[in-house]
């Protein structure tokens, strides 16, 4: 039975956006490798694969790979301050600083792309 | 009483681990609690309706109940603002512990964790239980006190416990509450048993269990934060290990 208590508060949401963006950058990572070892396959191979990926579709892509990849460094740190720091009042705060700074780091990858 | 007109449309879970939700027809008023209704319920429709109340003024903890999908405190939850616009109210028993019958959940394992996560104040100079001969000060300004302050007016209602989903994923945690009293002893400076009560915590099913998402501290009807005393025993096991001062 679907399990229906409500879970909207905003360091929920947090908690969800850290775990999902953690699972989907560890099914990137086979990708990641892939790629990198075409460098060893020779010069042309590595050559090739960077030139498709100068395509807008794939920038696009990785805009979102980088914004996963903020988000889950920005959710890790409010995780770390959340536990080593002992703060108690600004966990909203946090959140929020968070979801900020890894558009903001998105955001300043688009603007280097385009 | 200011009388409101219409009834109300409520589901209430009937039967043990095996159920079936049954609808009732519950007069509408204009100032009455989720608790007025089960009583309703039970001394007007149907006598056999198990739930389980004492004080009805948020002072004992003992009607929480998951009303539409969220664990309250059913006498401190009034009708008119947690009925959908759909003018529907379903009540379950508090989720995460084993039903007994209807509205009424069996609390043993829920305290069971309490006594598994060493809640149980140890006086430092006398392990038999004694009163100690000299009295500890305890400035109310040192941290320590304030830390213990926070987490101290606890009244085991079992909200944050059944809001958990750590709780849901692993019964075996021992949940926020257990969690919360443990990190009150282990700020009381008169307490002997800080190392047994730490190596309680830091198991599997312990605090590093959770995964800070907060239901507990957001559900507390008393305000309380154990997320934050969660961290605490976290914080306190990561230097302990670091600095070598565990046994």
């Amino acid at each position: 039975m679907m399990d229906l208590r409500p879970r909207s508060h905003p360091t929920y949401l947090a908690f969800l956006v850290h775990r999902i963006s953690g699972l989907l950058l560890a099914l990137f990572l086979p990708l990641h490798f892939w790629a990198l070892g075409g460098a060893i396959q020779g010069e042309a191979a590595l050559e090739g694969f960077l030139r498709w990926t100068d395509r807008p579709l794939v920038k696009a892509a990785e805009f979102g790979l980088v914004l996963l990849l903020a988000a889950h460094l920005a959710g890790g740190l409010r995780v770390l301050a959340l536990e080593f720091l002992g703060w108690r009042r600004r966990q909203k705060d946090l959140v929020a600083a968070s979801a900020g700074i890894s558009l903001a780091a998105g955001l300043l990858f688009l603007l280097a792309v385009f | 009483m200011v009388e409101a007109a219409g009834t109300l449309e409520v589901s209430i879970w009937r039967g043990g681990a095996e159920g079936a939700m049954q609808r009732y027809q519950v007069p509408a008023r204009g100032n009455q609690t989720v608790l007025d209704i089960v009583t309703h319920i039970q001394r007007e429709l149907d006598p056999s309706l198990a739930y389980r109340f004492a004080c009805r003024v948020g002072m004992c903890g003992s009607c929480a109940m998951m009303v539409n999908g969220r664990a309250r405190w059913t006498c401190r939850t009034h009708a008119s603002r947690v009925i959908g616009a759909d003018g529907r109210l379903g009540l379950r028993p508090l989720a995460n512990l084993p039903v007994i019958r209807d509205l009424a959940t069996d609390m043993a394992p829920f305290f069971d964790k309490w006594a598994r996560a060493r809640g149980r104040f140890q006086p430092k100079d006398a392990p038999d239980g004694a009163v100690p001969q000299e009295f500890h000060v305890v400035p109310p300004a040192s941290k320590q006190r304030r830390e213990a302050d926070a987490g101290i007016e606890c009244i085991g209602c079992g909200v944050c416990h059944a809001s958990c989903d750590v709780v849901a994923w692993n019964p075996d945690y021992l949940g926020p509450a257990a969690l919360n009293r443990a990190w009150t002893l282990v700020n009381d400076v008169r307490d002997g048993a800080r190392q047994e009560r730490m190596e309680a915590v830091a198991g599997d099913a312990g605090c590093h269990s959770c995964h800070s998402t907060q239901s507990c501290t957001e559900r507390c009807p008393k305000q309380l934060d154990p997320s934050a005393a969660i961290a605490g025993l976290k914080r306190s096991l990561f230097w302990d290990t670091l600095l070598g001062r565990r046994a």
